[in-house]
Parts: structure tokens; sequence; C-alpha cells
């Protein structure tokens, strides 16, 4: 039977309830302060739109983790978005071939910053058993990974577990940080721009 | 339940003659000769081969023999193997006799440094993609292809990776400690 709602609102049993601790900053009567940084990284990472480029086995994780069991949602990843323009975190999940290499990064570039890229599985990580003419060995060869999961396909927790790493690397990260010269090197060293 | 009937009955007559790998090899020496060669029934189907400047005239034959009726290619392949000098590559071809419900394969061979064979397509529309493969795998080229280009690799690959002096593993692989696999 369902749970009444005033069970979860009023909180009868008396269980704690955990509330996620605010950033860093001044409280006074009435007023916070705090970084602009901190309070745009909590905006994006609570609200990440995921582009999930799926090939094979990996897709098919993924796909329990967006179903109601596991729930990607629960961490502000519910809109998953098809359209590169308007996600902010590629999750690239499973073989990817050579000849598939200049569709993820064309991808990759229509995509808006700040964009996060999220390898997941030994395919897209490495190439996996792969290791052969056909199939690119790791999707770093030809675009920026952020986090990598490891398994054959992971299970759905790696991914909420890989996908809470990603929303620490976009809480932390500063604004300034695409803007900067290290960012351009990186770039720079895929020939994006 | 009638026309089943009477198709059954059809088909039974017509197979009274059932089509054997000896009336097909006959027929092939009868119009060929010695150039088909190398008749074998592995599996219980029939296999034989031809030089290679013969292969359209031996397909067109199969295919228009009233009797063999061969007009079903279900594929086309190349092999190669490095140790037969003067004849690394063999281009297979599978064909299939629909109506008999008969399969057999026929064989030619060539030299690897003049891969080049007479195409099927004019005989076989299906032989289109399955050459270009048979290009983009093993280099054969198809003499008179319509659209001899790659088909599965991506177009910048300068090799021809189902040939064994190619590795298969892929060369840019960081990761794999030889330790690890025996090696």
């Amino acid at each position: 039977m369902a749970r009444p709602v005033q069970y979860n609102v009023k909180n009868g049993g008396g269980k704690a309830i955990h509330i996620v601790a605010p950033p860093e900053g001044h409280t006074g009567e009435g007023f916070f302060t705090t970084k602009l940084s901190d309070v745009v990284g909590l905006a994006r990472k609570n609200s990440l739109w995921p582009l999930p480029f799926a090939t094979s086995c990996c897709g098919i994780e993924f796909m329990a983790t967006m179903g109601a069991h596991y729930d990607l949602a629960r961490f502000g990843a519910e809109r998953v978005g098809f359209s590169p323009r308007q996600c902010d975190l590629l999750m690239v999940m499973g073989t990817i071939a050579k000849k598939m290499g200049p569709v993820l990064r064309q991808v990759y570039l229509q995509m808006a910053e700040p964009r996060w890229v999220l390898s997941m599985g030994a395919c897209a990580s490495s190439g996996g058993i792969f290791d052969t003419y056909s199939v690119l060995q790791g999707i770093d060869q030809i675009i920026p990974v952020d986090v990598y999961i490891p398994g054959c396909p992971p299970r759905p927790e790696a991914v909420l577990d890989g996908f809470m790493k990603i929303q620490e690397l976009v809480g932390k990260e500063s604004i300034r940080r695409r803007n900067g010269e290290q960012y351009k090197q990186l770039m720079e060293s895929y020939g994006i721009q | 339940m009638l026309g089943l009937a009477n198709g059954y009955r059809l088909t039974a007559n017509s197979s009274e003659m059932a089509l054997t790998n000896e009336t097909i090899q006959e027929r092939l020496i009868a119009k060929f000769g010695d150039l088909v060669t190398n008749f074998e029934a592995p599996y219980g189907m029939l296999c034989f081969e031809a030089p290679k400047d013969q292969n359209l005239k031996l397909l067109q034959f199969l295919y228009d023999d009233p009797e063999l009726r061969f007009q079903f290619l279900t594929t086309l392949c190349a092999v190669h193997y490095p140790q037969q000098k003067g004849r690394e590559l063999a281009v297979v071809y599978h064909l299939h006799n629909l109506q008999d419900n008969v399969r057999i394969r026929f064989k030619v061979f060539t030299d690897i440094t003049t891969p080049d064979i007479f195409t099927a397509t004019n005989l076989y529309a299906a032989a289109n993609w399955m050459e270009r493969e048979t290009y983009d795998f093993f280099g054969v080229n198809f003499i008179g292809h319509p659209n001899l280009k790659r088909i599965l690799n991506v177009d910048e690959m300068d090799y021809f990776p189902m040939r064994k002096e190619f590795p298969l593993e892929d060369g840019t692989r960081i990761d794999k400690d030889d330790a690890m696999f025996g090696r």
C-alpha cells in the first residue's frame, strides 16, 4: 500500500531527515550570501540534461538507470534530451566504431558550453573487448572525457555513481574555467577551434 | 486446402528428377570440360572451382540452364590463403536453386598482385553490395562494378583488413599488458 502523503510531509515516524548543507556563506536575519559560482554550480549540478549516445548494451543498462527502480530523475536528470544544443552532459554508452567517431565528435561540437562528457563502460572508455581495426579504442581519442565508468556493462548503481561524480565536478567548477588558458589548451589538443 | 494439395503435387511432379550433385557435375563437365575442377561435396554441398576469367560464363550457364536454374546469389565473399603462391585470394559464390532447393559453392582463385575478377552485378543485382564488401575487406578488384568503393569500413582506411598480413588488433590500443594475455 502506498504511504499517505502526510507520512512524507510530517515525518510522523520521527526519522532523521537529511538536508544537503548549503554552500559556504554568511547567514543572517532573512538573507544569505555566498559566491556566485557556488550558486551557479548548485543550479547546474541539480538540473543536468543528459544526452544519451547509446550504441549497445551499456545503453540497455542506462535504460534501467532511467527506469523507476534506479531512477536517475532523483538527481535532477529527469529530462533526457535528444538535441545536443539543449543538453549539458553527453553520455557515451557503448562501442564506438571508427566510422561512428566523426558523428560522435559532431554531436559534441554541437553542444553548447558548459558541457560534460561521461564515458560509460569498457568499450567507450578503451575499446573494451573490441581490440580491432574497426573500433575506436576509447572516445578520449576524439573528445575530452570527464568521468569514466568501468564495467562491461556497468550496473545501474555504477552509472549513478558516475553521474554523482559528474555532479561533483559540475558543482565545484569555477564559472571562469571555460574561459581559462588550461581549458583552451585542452580543446586545442583535440583540435576543437 | 485444394490449392495447397495441388501445389504440393506440382512440386512433387517437378522434383521427380530431383537435381542431384551428380547431375550438376555432369552438366558442368559436358559444357565446360576440364575448366571446372576440384569437385567435392563437404556436408553434401557441391563445391567446385574454375579459372577466374571464366567466372561470368559459368555463372551465366548456371543461371540460364533450364535444369540448373541457380538464379539466387546467397552470398559472395573472399578468402585469403597466403601460403598458396599465385592463387592467394579465393572468391566464393554461394548459389541457390530456389525451385529445387539446392545450394552449391563456386570458387575462383586469383593472384594477390592482380586481384581482378569480373563483376557479377549484371547477372545478380545482389552482387553489388557483396562485391563492395569483398573489395573493402580483401581488395578484390571487380572489373565492371558500377560503384566499387568501401562499404563498411571508414573511407580513409588505406589497407584491406581481412588480408592475413594485417593484424586484427588496433595499433592505437595502449591499455593492454601483453603479459596478461600470455604473450
